[in-house]
């Protein structure tokens, strides 16, 4: 490994540098010294040396996590000053502030407080829009990032725990944000509340009774607001850094996932040291989102509460949305239709609303969390894996990931129907019929052509390999014809396209598979039906053998091929 | 997993053969490639100088943005291109501070990748699953914990133990589910189905139909003033004694509109009315939101937040969206002032259905 | 019989009279049909003058009594106000059919036309009148009041800012924020209830109430942006559209340079 430090001192020793038996090494310059006081009372050399020499693979990919992770800490910077000045209480006072459309109007201590910071506190207004911005670009790297992480498998064993702790890191964003947005008690948020009373009493039995629990007494109460408070600045924040300890712990544990490459395998992991590049990577990496974050707090308007006004259970505005990320339920909820509501022994059964607004979220969270075992079940692979799969090589988890990220998309996009029918001059009428049906039909024409796209990819990387890249160039041969001459692939180019394993269906209960390998744990005919579901497709990588087979073959297809030399080749 | 420490396929993997000689083989990391200011010590020196500078940019703008804390007056808004006038203050800061982090970010990220070793490095792996030793010494140790703990010989002591243990949470649950809600049982289920527009038995006001007043002045509505197209937002002049506003409010909006009386098909919403002014409750039966839309030529009352709509001609049905039961009607006429009055409250539940609606 | 006499009786005599006929119509019409806004206005503010444009440009559909067609309603009883305001917004007349009359710009009469076309039809029936100056130039409304009334009875359809929203089968409330939203029209809007929009008499919003609303409406179509660009002050879906489109893209964009070696 390569050193940068040219001097030895306690700070940057390895385990494996020789030292003098015996003599404990001399502490030079200042760190030196803080660094030798406290590994004196805490051992801490050791520990410290492990960490700084952990090497992590670079992708941009694997930046979205850290966006999350820095989106995060943001909230927590940015949510502390905001604490030091909104007061969580919906007890009603009038405006006496510098905002003049306002004055004089009755509104809760929240939204007082909220236009407070927003216009009688320097640098107030900057504080909530980079609070409110960071919380929307936390949810966005969360979901990219899990879109990463399933599209390249790495939720595979050993990894499976994470990815539960992942989903359940992103369920709490979402209630975060809930919680986050409607504590200024506007009239946007607050109807987005007096919706949420409406969902706890669609719940069976003890719904009535959650609303009340929930606010206190009769919607909105004064309890609401105060404890959306605790919730959002202490319970939920607990929960979210100790899961997203627990989360980095893993990945540490783990050591971080790479994608296929020349010398990279299953055993290592190729990149740079923590110690320096890392600390100057990734600690850059904060800045760089900090400084986003704050630029769009300076250019873009976000959450204007005090052009909302504060809630009341009468007014409400057109173009009432949650924020981004409940937009999908809220789609739901518009798109599930009023006859899914019955009354059945005297009782009332809300199923236009429980689905959408109670069941939805868990459902979703629930199939994801699942889905590495469900997938564990149908490969019977039980095998760590640390090398990502290019998504073209697994085509039908590629396909169903389009799949459910298309289902999700109509849910999102039907939540903005009303903001589509003026900006676009259409019937929203029309927007929800269409969207329902699009509900059920897009998903299975995603899955389709995202499969096919995935085998067509991988025959496209197979010609590759095979027969080369096209090059551009072309020559005729003496009878006229016209050939294109191509360019093989050098061994490095060549590896990242051969390198994936090829998984084949399991067999149905022989007890041996389709190559005579021995099958001890006879797959049921469920699993079997789902393995060929998932394999019959598959397109082994090509061999030696094959590529050699190719070269004989396009001698004597083409005649001589003027060979390109790459030495001499002039781009 | 082999003695090497490295990974084999499990037996039961569905695994294509690899047939080990009929595969490409790793080439390896490929040959690093130096660069620019790896060979050339000006390069070197250039990217040295770009680091700083951003980092001096950074430094600047944090200069400037306590200048501008400072200097700017709060109220102040400056003309922008593309985003109109902007308050100065948050613009100023806000672009100021973004600077100084931002520029930090980039001298780091600069730094790292120029001048910073950029030869990649290999660390290897070790499978997680812990030695079968290790795995023996810990079932060992735990077995010989609950062996010397005489669990095996007392199991009374794990039967109360465990009793104990899961019942220790319930006086927490109990004491904080227990104080959040404030009503019996059969209260909350009568006061959701209770508003004020409900006449009271008793007290000073007992058997007195209530005026409709305007929401949000409050003053009462003669029968004359509502006209053909009009549409009223509408409070009961109880609220004006209400201790607790939002909360009556959010069971006690109304929306009267008045059409001509030919136009309402159905023969109770007529008598409920008077002279072609309806009143319905503006809570929607969907989830709560006011239905506040009124759609003057169709007849339509629409709700903004997913789009349930009414058909006020046929007694508040729905005709489109998620809802499913009509907009409960509030039976108005006038008083002896021609003022207009509810000589009694709603006849079923208003608002969002729940499971003990009937 | 004398000379002219014995000319009327010419067999072109027919011809020469439908042709002068034709002249004086072709004549009458051009001086007043509908002219471009810089053209100059002849046509004088009479109840006749208004009833000779109403022909022209709106009986087809409204009925050559303005007692109502299957293409267009009645008019009798809209009053000076509802004119003014369907008028001198570019709405009416309709270009074509559709589901909503959208504001247009340049309209094409001057303020004399559409001032006849008014007088003509308030002449048929009682109905709203054209607001004074004192409530519709916002100077004695109060913001504050106005807001409160405002959320309460139009931003369910006009949206918090003004913005505007969506109604059902393709209708739509308009955006209030564009500065030929004057509080003229805001006013006879309010008091004859066009297309969709209900009547808000001034029994139901008074006349001092209204002046409220228009200096409230006037202040979101002067107000800076607080905080910066507003994306058209249409809640969190623009807000959202936003951090996936240029935040996610700008983050990724330097996620990218991150790792890419340098030269």
């Amino acid at each position: 490994m390569t050193s940068t430090a040219s001097s030895k001192t306690a700070a940057n020793l390895r385990t494996t540098d020789q030292v003098a038996a015996g003599r404990p090494v001399a502490p030079s310059g200042p760190i030196g010294g803080v660094a030798s006081w406290v590994d004196e009372r805490t051992g801490l050399a050791k520990g410290g040396t492990f960490l700084m020499k952990k090497v992590f693979p670079d992708h941009w990919s694997f930046m979205l996590g850290e966006i999350a992770m820095y989106s995060m800490i943001i909230c927590l910077l940015s949510g502390t000053f905001l604490t030091f000045w909104f007061i969580p209480s919906g007890g009603l006072v009038h405006y006496n502030g510098s905002f003049l459309p306002l004055q004089g109007i009755e509104m809760s201590e929240a939204y007082r407080s909220t236009l407070d910071i927003s216009f009688d506190i320097r640098g107030g207004l900057l504080i909530r829009q980079i609070h409110h911005w960071a919380a929307l670009v936390f949810v966005v790297a969360i979901v990219v990032h899990m879109m990463r992480v399933f599209f390249t498998g790495a939720f595979r064993k050993p990894r499976e725990i994470n990815w539960v702790i992942g989903c359940v890191l992103s369920m709490l964003a979402l209630i975060e944000g809930f919680a986050g947005y409607s504590l200024p008690d506007d009239l946007l948020s607050g109807t987005g509340l007096r919706a949420a009373e409406g969902f706890m009493e669609s719940v069976p039995i003890l719904g009535s009774y959650v609303s009340y629990l929930a606010f206190g007494g009769p919607f909105p109460g004064e309890a609401i607001i105060p404890r959306l408070f605790i919730a959002h600045v202490l319970l939920i924040p607990a929960l979210l850094v100790g899961l997203f300890t627990a989360h980095i712990i893993l990945v540490m544990v783990h050591k971080h996932t790479q994608y296929p490459g020349p010398g990279r395998t299953n055993n290592n992991v190729v990149g740079f040291p923590l110690m320096p590049v890392y600390t100057a990577k990734a600690g850059g990496f904060f800045f760089i989102v900090f400084g986003l974050v704050t630029a769009f707090s300076a250019l873009v308007t976000i959450n204007p509460i005090w052009a909302y006004g504060p809630y009341d259970p009468s007014p409400v505005t057109a173009g009432s949305q949650p924020d981004w990320y409940m937009g999908f339920a809220d789609g739901a909820l518009r798109l599930l239709p009023g006859f899914l509501e019955f009354d059945l022994f005297n009782k009332t059964w809300s199923f236009n609303v429980m689905i959408g607004a109670v069941l939805l979220i868990p459902i979703v969270y629930g199939v994801a969390g699942a889905y590495p075992f469900f997938e564990k079940w149908v490969t019977g692979d039980n095998r760590e894996h640390h090398l990502l799969d290019r998504p073209r090589n697994a085509p039908v988890r590629t396909a169903i990931g389009a799949a459910a990220t298309a289902a999700y998309l109509v849910l999102f996009f039907a939540a903005g129907n009303d903001i589509m029918a003026i900006k676009l001059n259409l019937s929203i009428n029309d927007i929800t019929n269409l969207m329902r049906v699009l509900f059920f039909v897009l998903p299975v024409v995603v899955f389709w052509s995202t499969k096919r796209i995935c085998l067509a990819l991988q025959h496209r990387d197979r010609d590759k390999v095979l027969h080369g890249r096209e090059s551009g160039y072309n020559y005729m041969t003496p009878d006229g014809a016209f050939h294109g001459v191509h360019e093989p692939l050098d061994e490095l180019e060549r590896w990242t396209l051969v390198q994936h394993e090829t998984l084949l269906p399991s067999e149905l209960g022989t007890g041996v598979d389709a190559h005579g390998v021995a099958n001890p744990s006879k797959p049921s005919p469920r699993r079997a039906r789902w393995s060929r579901f998932y394999f019959k497709d598959t397109l082994p990588a090509p061999t030696p053998a094959q590529l050699e087979q190719a070269a004989k073959d396009a001698h004597h297809g083409h005649g001589d091929v003027p060979a390109i030399d790459r030495s001499h080749s002039t781009h | 997993m082999n003695d090497n420490g490295h990974l084999v396929p499990a037996p039961d993997a569905a695994v294509a053969p690899v047939s080990g000689d009929d595969r490409f083989q790793d080439p390896g990391l490929p040959p690093h490639v130096h660069r620019l200011a790896d060979t050339d010590p000006r390069a070197a020196k250039r990217a040295e100088r770009q680091v700083v500078a951003l980092f001096a940019l950074s430094a600047i703008a944090t200069i400037l943005f306590l200048v501008f804390y400072f200097a700017i007056d709060p109220e102040s808004t400056v003309f922008v291109p593309f985003m109109g006038a902007v308050k100065a203050m948050n613009l100023a800061l806000g672009v100021t501070s973004a600077a100084c982090l931002f520029f930090i970010g980039i001298g780091a990220v600069h730094w790292a990748k120029t001048l910073m070793p950029d030869a990649e490095v290999a660390e290897e792996r070790h499978e997680l699953r812990s030695s079968d030793a290790d795995r023996a010494k810990a079932v060992g140790l735990l077995q010989d914990g609950a062996q010397s703990a005489q669990l095996d010989r007392r199991p009374m002591l794990k039967v109360a133990a465990g009793g104990a243990l899961s019942l220790f949470a319930l006086p927490f649950v109990v004491q904080i589910v227990g104080s959040l809600g404030k009503k019996q049982p059969k209260g909350v289920i009568d006061e959701l189905k209770s508003t004020i527009w409900d006449i009271p038995k008793t007290g000073p006001n007992a058997n007195k139909a209530i005026r409709l007043v305007r929401d949000p002045v409050l003053t009462p509505i003669k029968a004359e003033e509502v006209t053909i197209g009009s549409v009223f937002h509408v409070l009961p002049e109880t609220i004006k004694e209400s201790e607790h506003v939002l909360e009556d409010k959010g069971k006690a909006a109304v929306l009267m509109m008045r059409l001509n009386p030919t136009d309402l098909k159905v023969q109770k919403a007529k008598d409920w009315g008077y002279e072609g002014i309806v009143a319905y409750s503006k809570i929607c039966t969907h989830v709560g939101c006011p239905v506040g839309l009124y759609e003057q030529v169709t007849h339509h009352l629409l709700c903004p937040c997913h789009q349930s709509t009414f058909d006020i001609t046929n007694d508040c049905e729905v005709i489109f969206g998620p809802a499913k039961r009509p907009l409960p009607q509030l039976k108005i006429t006038v008083d002896d002032e021609g003022y207009l009055v509810a000589p009694q409250g709603f006849t079923e539940a208003v608002g969002p259905s729940f499971w003990s609606r009937s | 019989m004398n000379a002219l006499a014995a000319k009327r009786r010419h067999p072109a005599t027919l011809a020469v009279v439908l042709f002068l006929g034709l002249l004086v119509t072709g004549g009458v019409y051009t001086l007043f049909a509908p002219k471009t806004a810089g053209a100059t206005a002849v046509a004088a503010e009479t109840v006749d003058a208004g009833h000779k444009l109403f022909l022209a440009n709106c009986a087809t559909c409204h009925g050559v009594n303005a007692q109502g067609t299957k293409d267009g309603p009645s008019l009798i009883g809209v009053g000076a106000a509802g004119v003014d305001f369907q008028v001198s917004s570019g709405r009416m007349p309709m270009l074509s059919p559709n589901v909503q009359a959208p504001r247009t710009e340049p309209i094409k009469y001057s303020e004399e036309e559409v001032a006849a076309m008014a007088g003509y039809v308030a002449s048929l029936a009682p109905g709203p009148a054209i607001p004074g100056e004192k409530y519709t130039n916002g100077s004695i409304g109060d913001a504050a009041k106005g807001g409160e009334i405002y959320r309460v009875n139009c931003a369910m359809c006009h949206n918090y800012a003004g913005s505007g929203g969506a109604l059902t089968r393709g209708k739509y409330a308009p955006s209030l924020t564009a500065s030929d939203v004057t509080g003229q029209r805001i006013y006879e809007a309010m008091l004859t209830g066009p297309q969709s929009m209900p009547v808000f008499n001034d029994m139901n919003v008074s006349p001092q109430e209204k002046a409220d609303v228009i200096a409230f409406i006037d202040h979101l179509q002067t107000q800076p942006s607080e905080g910066g660009m507003n994306l058209g002050n249409m809640g969190p879906v623009p807000e959202g559209l936003f951090v996936w489109i240029f935040g996610l893209g700008s983050l990724i964009l330097c996620a990218v340079w991150l790792g890419q070696k340098a030269a």
